[in-house]
């Protein structure tokens, strides 16, 4: 880009390809998150899910080369600790809140520990960006939409199937009504334990899978803590969309943009408008505390709240 | 005829049976991580005993652990307040930073050539009540919006942390300490005190007017919890929100005060920190390496009493201390601790199951 | 590595039903059989099961034959419920056995007892309200189709409704439907699934008495196909009207197993109770006083801002018990509420001696003598972890002597504790007991005691005996009783008619949000009730009228 400035047009282009690219990690999560918590399991774990898959994906892609067994590797490593957490407050029946706390303190210190081989080494096999031809040669959508990794298509296609499977067929009416009211679906024959293992699994593989995303296709390197906070930001998306896949790509995308935009504005002027980042830093937190508030709001207004059993362990016949 | 494991829900949980399974989550806690070490090559047992000496084992080590306890159990004691109410703060950490902001300010700001008698009482004050705001905050959220506080807690903790950056980066940044994250050294009057060495030549760190004053939170809010009206409101809020509405208990008020002391309690600590130990502010992950964390699981484990806050700050400052030591010794990176914390809060959640059932064996038929 | 091969397994089981032609679920009618087995389809033999404080079921034998109805019948806390869900499979039994048409079984869950057979409406039913009914009667079913399950159902549970009476909008979300409705779904659930026992706990405590009748035709219906339906109930009018046995249980061992042909309610009451039982309570005639409560032109909405008080009005004197009739959720829980300062009245008045009191928090309304005998007595009433000392004085803790400013005065709520504990009788192992170990009997005694031993002048209780044994039960109303002849005044809320009309001067009935109509409970009939309780009559013939 070197020191041309750019149109307004070109830099809301830009603003809104880095946008998506931001929210990917973020729609990853939050559409796992999703599914745990339909289920009924409150899964706080996914700070710690994440950075495993984080430190996972890089490390498999710099010994091996293949960026997407490091991709599949960092899914799995998310997904296997998600199931600590299932363990935890499926079977022993501990208190969501706490195991999953202790997931992400574990999950930080580990990936700590394996990832300080890493720190500073270049990935030679990152995930690049395709362009597909001939929709990204469409004046203006093209550039946003069709200059993507992978990885990118490949979580957008998750939302509509996600959405599909959790209200149009058998195993999402399981799903559901596990999460609204173990008891009913158990004394229908509905394996309660089974079905939240399940989704536990799979909401730590999507997490791991955003993690991992972010270590190798986002920004390829590895430092300690890179999550920053984007595990958190997901349980308040999760609310934000209504335990809804549909809104939760809203949600991740919105983020996106303020992630995006705390780079344009960082530099001194006139390329940004030179605020302190750390200034800027604070913002998707704050953002986060707005979407949730909102988010709440419209569960309140539209009587459509959690699902019911969220957070409570299920155990046959106690009352 | 084979032997099951029956479980039977227990009605009552003897105070034995608590402490004895919370000695034994450690105990398995210790013995998964020998494994991780065994992993990374190191001998566990060396291990463990480096990090027992170097906590425990010396006067130095034991000042060190108690240093670090310091701001556990005040944080430790203000959780117990909050997670009693059934309000998960997890905003003890930004609570803390917010504390430490607001002593810095008293020091070097408002009261920069003032007595002792004025700066330290001021800089107390002020840091709980920061604490307390930025703990009420969440907490109105709460009561009035039904926003879930763990979320907007720990929100609040990364605009904390970025605030003290932002501070000390930009315009709090010490004009005598070229390019360095640290604000200007605290004047001596308002420098904490420290106690004086047991052994001559032997110098300390322990800044005794926090340590009193965390000693005294323990039993005052022990006192508080059990015996005041307050603490019976918060108890049955905590209980049964139910109950509580109907017997006419206000919600709003009780999560607000829960967490007002929670947030003070934790601000107490960073005035502790910044007064005390480093004598001027830094960056967030100098002053505290997750305190507020760390003492969600000291609160855990002590089951939410709060007298058992101050053994569990003990041991968890001295594992602390223990970490730093084996850092040093065997070249493992910092994170290392958090590992140890996971696993430990692991296992203490995960043996709650064994306190709430009483699991025998039989040798029977069953249906 | 065990849970790794535990999960691939399950993921292979959750995949496999896709691309199988499953057969549909049909439901079986031709069931008129007896061979082999005997008239028997369920035995159950020395049947033991054991609770932390109480043996439940004790030694049982119990038998249910093809194209029989069986009335399970028993007071609250019998053992009937407990042993029916060993029976579906939700609870273990620790001795005894069960064999399912001649065959021994071992019934390890529910979806073991559902293949065999058995299907169980339960008390509280179990539905997933947020969902339709189609999904409802979808989930779990193993034969189902795996994309659109509900669009196959639906057109199924038209059938099945038709042919059974049971009307129901498969498309409905069963948060629309009424209690009567809901129950049908449960019945058409099922039914759905071949069904060849029905268990039935408490079904007729929802209804109305138009809608109890409807469903004894269904019932024998179902029976006259060759199915075998269990009726569990403590009414002895019901087991008499629609039960071709009748197995009376008592303290968890089993009485007797009669041909209800061949007995008496007299008989089947002793056995209940083993004492005889008196049918009606000693109503001394007392001088009513001045109004206590007034109602006026109540308005509130439910959680779902609908509206569910509409209009209301009524009084209540010293000395008088107002009976409030009507199936659950017609507003009275609302109602409750809005007097005891729980919910804000959108629209009317509260007065308590002429103070007007609306939309008060209930601190305040309490402080004006008001006490409050909620109808969830453990979620409402009762902190279950804390002490019962603790939980007396859930609601003076404020007032001295059990506090001044800042601390709990223990030696004071200690007194208070001893002496509220013997004079309301509750048993308890000591003040310091957890209150969720007493009995549902003394709980509400402890209710009671807190409630009403600080003199209160209008005691609102809603379903204060719901749940509770006999002996509980009677002490429980002559308790009431006796307030009403010290002076205070009673608003009474209850599901049981009979309740209702033993203990009440003036009955009101509830419906809809409305009053339907008052009157006096002297010469008062129970059709005409019942009328009025299904919006087919409008009375108010009562002594006093509101205005």
């Amino acid at each position: 880009m070197g020191e041309r400035r750019m149109s307004l047009e070109a830099s809301v282009a830009s603003l809104l390809h880095d946008a998506i690219r931001s929210g990917t990690p973020v729609l990853l999560g939050t559409l796992g998150e999703i599914y745990a918590e339909r289920s009924g399991v409150l899964n706080l774990g996914v700070e710690g899910m994440m950075i495993m898959g984080a430190v996972t994906g890089f490390g498999v892609t710099l010994a091996t080369g293949n960026v997407w067994l490091g991709i599949l590797a960092g899914a799995i490593v998310g997904g296997l600790s998600a199931l600590i957490h299932a363990f935890l407050s499926v079977t022993l029946r501990a208190n969501q809140v706490v195991s999953g706390l202790a997931l992400t303190m574990f999950g930080l210190g580990m990936s700590g520990l394996i990832g300080g081989v890493f720190v500073g080494l270049p990935l030679l096999t990152p995930l690049r960006p395709i362009s597909i031809p001939i929709l990204s040669d469409i004046p203006v959508l093209g550039p946003i939409l069709f200059e993507h990794d992978l990885l990118v298509y490949l979580s957008i296609a998750l939302v509509p199937l996600l959405w599909f499977t959790l209200f149009k067929t058998k195993v999402g009416i399981n799903i559901r009504s596990v999460g609204e009211s173990p008891a009913t679906a158990d004394a229908l024959g509905v394996n309660v334990f089974r079905v939240r293992y399940l989704c536990v699994f799979l909401g730590g593989l999507l997490a791991g899978l955003g993690g991992a995303y972010l270590s190798v296709a986002y920004r390829p390197a590895w430092t300690e803590g890179m999550t920053a906070g984007k595990g958190w930001i997901v349980i308040a998306l999760t609310i934000f969309a209504m335990w809804s896949p549909g809104r939760a790509l809203v949600g991740s995308y919105l983020f996106g943009g303020v992630e995006a935009l705390q780079f344009r504005l960082q530099p001194p002027p006139p390329h940004g408008l030179g605020i302190s980042p750390n200034l800027l830093a604070m913002l998707p937190y704050a953002l986060a505390m707005i979407v949730l508030l909102a988010g709440t709001r419209e569960t309140i207004r539209k009587r459509m709240g959690a699902p019911s059993a969220l957070g409570t362990p299920y155990v046959r016949g106690e009352k | 005829m084979r032997p099951t494991l029956k479980m039977e829900k227990r009605l009552v949980t003897p105070r034995r049976v608590m402490l004895a399974v919370s000695i034994l989550s450690i105990a398995l806690a210790l013995l998964a991580i020998a494994f991780v070490f065994i992993e990374y090559g190191v001998d566990p047992l060396y291990a463990y005993t480096e990090i027992f000496v170097g906590s425990f084992g010396s006067v130095y080590g034991l000042s060190e652990t108690i240093v670090k306890a310091i701001p556990l159990i005040l944080c430790g004691v203000g959780l117990t307040v909050a997670f009693k109410a059934l309000v998960w703060n997890i905003g003890a950490e930004g609570q803390l930073l917010m504390g430490a902001i607001a002593a810095t300010g008293i020091a070097l700001y408002v009261f920069p050539d003032a007595p002792p008698i004025v700066v330290i009482p001021s800089m107390f004050a002020t840091g709980f009540l920061s604490g307390a705001l930025w703990g009420v905050i969440p907490a109105i959220l709460k009561a009035k919006l039904r926003a879930y506080e763990v979320i907007t807690t720990l929100m609040m903790n990364y605009i904390a942390s970025n605030l003290v950056d932002y501070l000390v980066y930009g315009p709090w940044k010490g004009l005598k300490e070229w390019g360095f994250p640290y604000t200007d050294k605290f004047s001596p009057s308002a420098s904490l005190p420290v106690l004086p060495p047991l052994i001559p030549g032997m110098s300390h760190r322990i800044h005794y007017p926090t340590l009193i004053l965390a000693l005294t939170l323990a039993v005052v809010i022990y006192v508080l919890v059990m015996k005041t009206k307050l603490g019976y409101e918060i108890r049955v809020t905590g209980e049964n929100p139910d109950a509580a509405k109907y017997a006419g208990m206000s919600y709003f008020k009780t999560v607000l005060l829960a967490m007002l002391i929670s947030g003070g309690a934790a601000g107490l600590a960073g005035v502790g920190e910044v007064a005390g130990v480093h004598y001027r502010l830094r960056y967030a992950r100098g002053i505290s390496p997750g305190y507020g964390f760390i003492a969600i699981i000291v609160a855990w484990l002590g089951r939410l009493n709060p007298l058992a806050i101050i053994p569990s700050s003990l041991l968890f400052g001295g594992l602390l201390v223990g970490g730093d030591a084996i850092q040093v010794s065997l070249g493992l990176p910092v994170a290392a601790i958090g590992i140890f914390n996971g696993v430990i809060l692991f296992f203490v959640v995960g043996a709650e199951l064994l306190t709430r059932y009483k699991i025998t064996l039989e040798w029977g038929r069953g249906g | 590595m065990a849970v790794l091969s535990v999960v691939t397994k399950n993921i292979v089981k959750v995949l496999k039903p896709f691309g199988k032609r499953r057969l549909r679920a049909v439901p079986d009618t031709s069931l008129k059989e007896k061979t082999d087995y005997g008239e028997n389809v369920v035995r159950m033999m020395g049947i033991v099961k054991r609770f932390p404080n109480v043996v439940a079921n004790d030694h049982i034998d119990f038998d249910i034959k093809a194209g029989e109805i069986h009335a399970l019948l028993g007071e609250n806390g019998a053992g009937k419920t407990t042993l029916m869900n060993i029976l579906f499979g939700i609870y273990h039994t620790d001795e005894g056995e069960i064999y399912i048409r001649g065959e021994r079984v071992a019934i390890k869950s529910p979806k073991d007892a559902i293949e065999l057979g058995m299907g169980m409406v339960h008390q509280h039913f179990m539905l997933v309200y947020p969902h339709t009914v189609a999904e409802n009667i979808a989930l779990g079913l193993p034969t189902s189709k795996f994309f659109f399950p509900a669009r196959e159902v639906e057109k199924e549970v038209l059938e099945l409704s038709e042919k059974y009476g049971l009307k129901v909008d498969p498309k409905a979300r069963i948060w629309q439907l009424s209690v009567g409705e809901q129950q049908r779904v449960e019945i058409i659930k099922v039914l759905y699934r071949g069904a060849r026992v029905l268990i039935l706990d408490e079904p007729t405590s929802v209804l109305t008495p138009g809608e109890t009748e409807e469903l004894f035709m269904i019932l024998r219906r179902i029976a006259e196909e060759g199915r075998a339906v269990v009726f569990i109930t403590h009414k002895l009018d019901e087991a008499l009207a629609i039960s071709d046995r009748t197995t009376v249980l008592r303290r968890g061992k089993v009485v007797k197993t009669v041909d209800t042909s061949k007995t008496s309610k007299r008989e089947l009451a002793s056995m209940m109770v083993g004492r005889e039982v008196l049918f009606r309570l000693e109503r001394k005639h007392v001088e009513r006083g001045k109004v206590v409560l007034e109602v006026r032109n109540l308005h509130a909405l439910n959680e779902k801002r609908l509206p569910a008080v509409k209009g209301v009005s009524f009084t209540v004197r010293e000395s008088e018990i107002l009976g409030i009739a009507g199936v659950a959720g017609n507003g009275q829980r609302e109602l409750v509420e809005v007097i005891t300062g729980l919910r804000n009245a959108t629209k009317g008045e509260v007065l308590i001696l002429g103070a007007d009191v609306t939309n008060r928090s209930p601190g305040e309304i309490a402080d004006k003598g008001v006490a409050h005998v909620p109808e969830e007595r453990i979620r409402m009433g009762l902190v279950p972890n804390m002490s019962v000392a603790e939980n007396l004085i859930l609601k003076k803790y404020r007032h001295a002597p059990f506090s001044n400013k800042l601390l709990l005065k223990f030696t004071s709520i200690d007194e208070q504790a001893e002496k509220l504990i013997s004079q309301y009788n509750i048993i308890t192992p000591s003040k310091e007991t957890p209150a969720k170990l007493l009995s549902g009997g003394n709980i509400q005694r402890l209710i009671l005691a807190r409630e009403t031993s600080e003199n209160p002048r209008l005691v609102v209780a809603a379903h204060p005996t719901y749940g509770l044994d006999v002996g509980a039960t009677e002490h429980i109303r002559l308790l009431l009783l006796k307030q009403r002849e010290r002076g205070v005044a009673i608003l009474l809320v209850s599901e049981d008619l009979e309740e209702i009309m033993s203990l009440s001067d003036r009955i009101a009935v509830m419906l809809g949000g409305e009053i339907m109509g008052i009157v006096d409970a002297e010469g008062a009939k129970k059709e005409d009730i019942g009328l009025m309780m299904t919006g087919a009559k409008r009375i108010t013939n009562a002594l006093e009228e509101s205005s």
